[in-house]
């Protein structure tokens, strides 16, 4: 069933097309303001996409990104900074009474250092937890609440070593990448089109990645971990890979808002946001890959317009609407294409009055039940 | 199951309908927002019949307020936005500024500093307000910085904070250090004792204080038994009472934020201390957070302000009244309200003394401004953008409220950097490079 939805839908080259298109001449159309808030949506996309191949197609629920896209946004941010103060001492050191600079900002002072980083160390570091867990079978729910600890950890260190980290504050004020100015709109929507274009490549990288073999590698351990195993698979090699996979498009999504939000601070990492992110990929529609990314634009436009309008209520409008989504659409909102494309088929079938509907719509309803 | 689908779609369209009528509307959400804001233009268009008061957006001024609504911080910060309403509604009633009526444009900040960032870019660059009042926290304060210092915004912040900060686009209507903590502290070696125990969370305001307190001891011969941090947030201060014990300070000096207060005090008092044994001086406690703390728990315990509820100038007996009348009987005032409340006035006489909103033209105008303020004359200081106040030493009285123990006698010069200091040099020379 899914992969109807996801061939008849997305395998549609005309409309991936159209959006991307879309997206990169929005700048013409948007103010710099709007377009700032888009790229933000967009930059959390990759991560739900990364989020998706992980949960939607490996069946690994991890409520612990916000570690991972906080890596990736701190390297950024330490190379911003180290690029603002000109390498001096970074103003909260300072208060923190700290001589000179850590060493661990010190590889940060080149963009290149601090770019590859912001990958490689989110990448590293779900890579040594993912091999530590799965190797030893922890899985499920225990997985995810060894997650759900992690990021507590993380959070607290980070809020902990004020010196090193800013504390609470976080890291803000910036002023030059690459030697442009940082706020300008000129640089703004070079980095906005530059988010556009890694989020398509990254979508179309994964797709082709789920298509492949390896997806259905994927789907096999999800949906039955121990056939896999013993039809000669480790399926925790390939969860580890997974899970390394998503963190590192984690930490590249963190780079990218830094960029664009300009802060980045503790509580952008904690276990409300990583609970979120989770919530993109569910109300989207886990395993579609292009369901989280709308469900991230989704989620966040709607937060944004909520709170934008009313300031004093939109937490229950937000509430409602994550609730309504999940009773109504327990499949996200790809789950509503899908319906709809159901419908039409159904109703193309009875117009063209071919008897045989009655056997094809219940072979389709037991597919149906057969995936759920 | 036909008929379930017809009904998810409808909900959805709606929904997605909703949202985008939302969207749209966002720009002219103020007047949604505060209903208040309606009756008061009517009230005008009664009174003053030859001024033309139609809501046309040319007609208003837009100002942005804030604030978080939603979140940790929003216990404090709805009562200071709250304060700032109250200020523009009075401002309208009168007149407004340049004839024309002030429209709020409010927005929450949702305790998340990215999203002080994001909101604060959102009032200037999509609403292009004439000036924002707002924050409370430092980090926020932090995170909105850049983008008023980028788009050349306005910010009114009005907190006591850690100063070693002067942004040319932020005023700052709450006490410098030199108006708080360091005539404090003096005031505390002078009168209760020269064993200090420093307590606070751990973030850049008590971190910041205490380095500057710790100087302030050295150099006038108290002396420190202890500096104590924890996280924001937190609770258990069974270890931290029990360490207070044993090292036995005639002085704690607190630099708690937020709900902790409320664990602190109540487990010092649990342990059998009262004010009678150990001062403790608060600096983040007010009218508003006392009310949560309980007073039974912290009464006879000491705080530094430039302004109480209990504050004796006919301004204050006012705006008590008023801010009592406008949000009920139950409604306390505090030295942030009150900041808040006189901040907006203090831009509001800028901008007509400079008969534009322009910033830069605001800013020019608004050295040495000055205001009868609830707390005592206030006057903006033109080198750092801070304002004069009187400080405040208060105990806290069994029905929650502040009486006053000392007062610097006249308005002291805010002093951001500590350079009137010479225990400070090696402090602010350090801090503000």
């Amino acid at each position: 069933m899914q992969k109807a939805i996801y061939q008849s839908v997305f395998n549609n080259k005309v409309l991936f097309t159209f959006i991307l298109l879309i997206l990169l001449l929005a700048p013409l159309f948007l103010s710099d303001f709007r377009l700032n808030l888009l790229g933000k949506f967009l930059a959390f996309a990759i991560l739900a996409i990364g989020l998706d191949l992980l949960w939607g197609y490996t069946g690994v629920l991890s409520l612990g990104h916000g570690i991972f896209f906080g890596l990736g946004a701190y390297c950024m941010a330490m190379y911003l900074k180290l690029e603002a103060t000109g390498g001096k001492l970074p103003d909260f050191m300072t208060w923190s009474g700290m001589q000179e600079l850590p060493l661990i900002w010190l590889p940060f002072q080149y963009p290149i250092v601090a770019i590859i980083l912001g990958i490689l160390l989110p990448a590293a570091i779900a890579f040594l937890l993912g091999y530590l867990t799965f190797r030893n079978r922890i899985n499920g729910v225990y997985f995810t609440i060894l997650s759900q600890a992690l990021v507590l950890v993380v959070v607290t260190l980070f809020i902990g070593q004020q010196n090193i980290t800013g504390g609470t504050s976080g890291v803000t004020n910036f002023e030059t990448f690459f030697g442009f100015h940082v706020n300008s709109s000129s640089t703004q929507t070079v980095i906005y089109l530059i988010t556009v274009v890694v989020l398509a490549s990254v979508f179309l990288g994964c797709r082709k990645l789920v298509k492949g073999r390896l997806g259905n590698v994927l789907v096999g351990v999800r949906d039955g971990e121990n056939r896999m195993r013993f039809l000669g698979y480790n399926p925790s090699n390939y969860k580890t890979f997974v899970y390394t996979l998503s963190g590192g498009l984690a930490g590249l999504a963190g780079m990218l808002f830094v960029l664009q939000v300009g802060i980045i601070s503790p509580t952008m990492i904690g276990i409300i946001p990583s609970i979120e992110m989770v919530l993109w990929v569910a109300l989207g529609g886990r395993g579609t890959l292009i369901g989280p990314v709308i469900g991230a634009v989704f989620v966040n436009a709607a937060k944004t317009g909520f709170s934008e309008s009313y300031p004093e209520y939109w937490t229950y409008f937000l509430g409602a609407l994550f609730v309504i989504v999940v009773v109504f659409l327990p499949k996200g909102l790809m789950g509503l294409v899908e319906m709809i494309q159901e419908r039409r088929r159904k109703v193309d079938v009875k117009q063209s009055g071919i008897k045989e509907s009655n056997i094809k719509e219940s072979s389709s309803v037991e597919v149906e039940k057969n995936y759920s | 199951m036909r008929k379930k689908t017809h009904y998810f779609l409808l909900l959805i369209v709606g929904l997605v309908f909703s949202m985008l009528v939302a969207c749209s509307a966002a720009d002219n959400a103020a007047n949604a927002t505060d209903p208040e804001e309606d009756e008061t233009e009517t009230e005008t268009e009664e009174t003053t019949e030859t001024e033309e008061t139609s809501s046309e957006d040319e007609d208003t001024i837009k100002v942005g307020i804030l604030h978080s609504l939603s979140g940790t911080m929003a216990i404090s910060e709805t009562s200071v936005r709250d304060s700032e309403l109250l200020a523009i509604k009075e401002i309208n009633e009168n007149g407004g500024v340049l004839g024309k009526q002030l429209e709020p444009i409010i927005e929450d900040g949702a305790s998340d500093w990215p999203t002080f960032a994001e909101k604060a870019k959102k009032l200037l660059q999509q609403d292009e307000v004439a000036t924002i009042f707002g924050g409370w926290t430092s980090a926020s304060r932090k995170a909105m910085l850049p983008v008023v210092e980028e788009n050349n915004g306005l910010l009114w912040y009005p907190v006591q904070y850690e100063g070693m900060e002067a942004s040319p686009n932020i005023f700052y209507t709450g006490a410098a250090p030199n108006q708080q903590i360091v005539p404090a502290v003096s005031w505390l070696l002078e009168n209760r004792g020269t064993k200090f125990f420093l307590l606070g969370s751990d973030y850049v305001f008590p971190r910041t204080a205490n380095a500057a307190i710790k100087a302030q001891l050295e150099a006038e011969g108290g002396e420190l038994l202890a500096e104590e941090y924890t996280p924001l947030g937190h609770t258990d201060y069974n270890t931290i009472i029990a360490k207070i014990k044993s090292e036995q300070p005639e002085v704690i000096f607190n630099t708690l934020n937020g709900d902790s207060n409320v664990a602190f005090f109540k487990q010092l008092s649990d342990a059998g201390i009262t004010s009678d044994d150990i001062t403790v001086l608060s600096v983040s406690v007010a009218e508003e957070e006392i009310k949560g703390i309980g007073a039974d728990v912290i009464e006879g315990h000491l705080t530094s302000w430039n302004y109480y509820q209990t504050t004796d100038t006919p301004e204050n007996e006012e705006f008590v009244a008023n801010y009592k009348a406008e949000y009920g009987d139950d409604a306390v005032t505090a030295d942030p309200i009150e900041a808040g409340y006189f901040g907006v006035y203090l831009w509001a006489k800028a901008v007509e003394a400079a008969g534009t909103t322009d910033v830069d033209a605001v800013k020019e105008a608004a050295k040495g401004i000055e205001f009868d303020a609830p707390g005592g004359p206030v006057k903006i200081d033109g080198d750092n953008q801070h304002v004069y106040k009187t400080v405040r030493i208060g105990e806290v009285r069994s029905d929650g409220q502040i009486d006053e123990l000392w007062n610097s006698g006249e308005p002291l010069k805010p002093d951001p950097y500590l350079e009137g200091y010479d225990w400070a040099s090696e402090l602010s020379e350090a801090l503000s490079q």
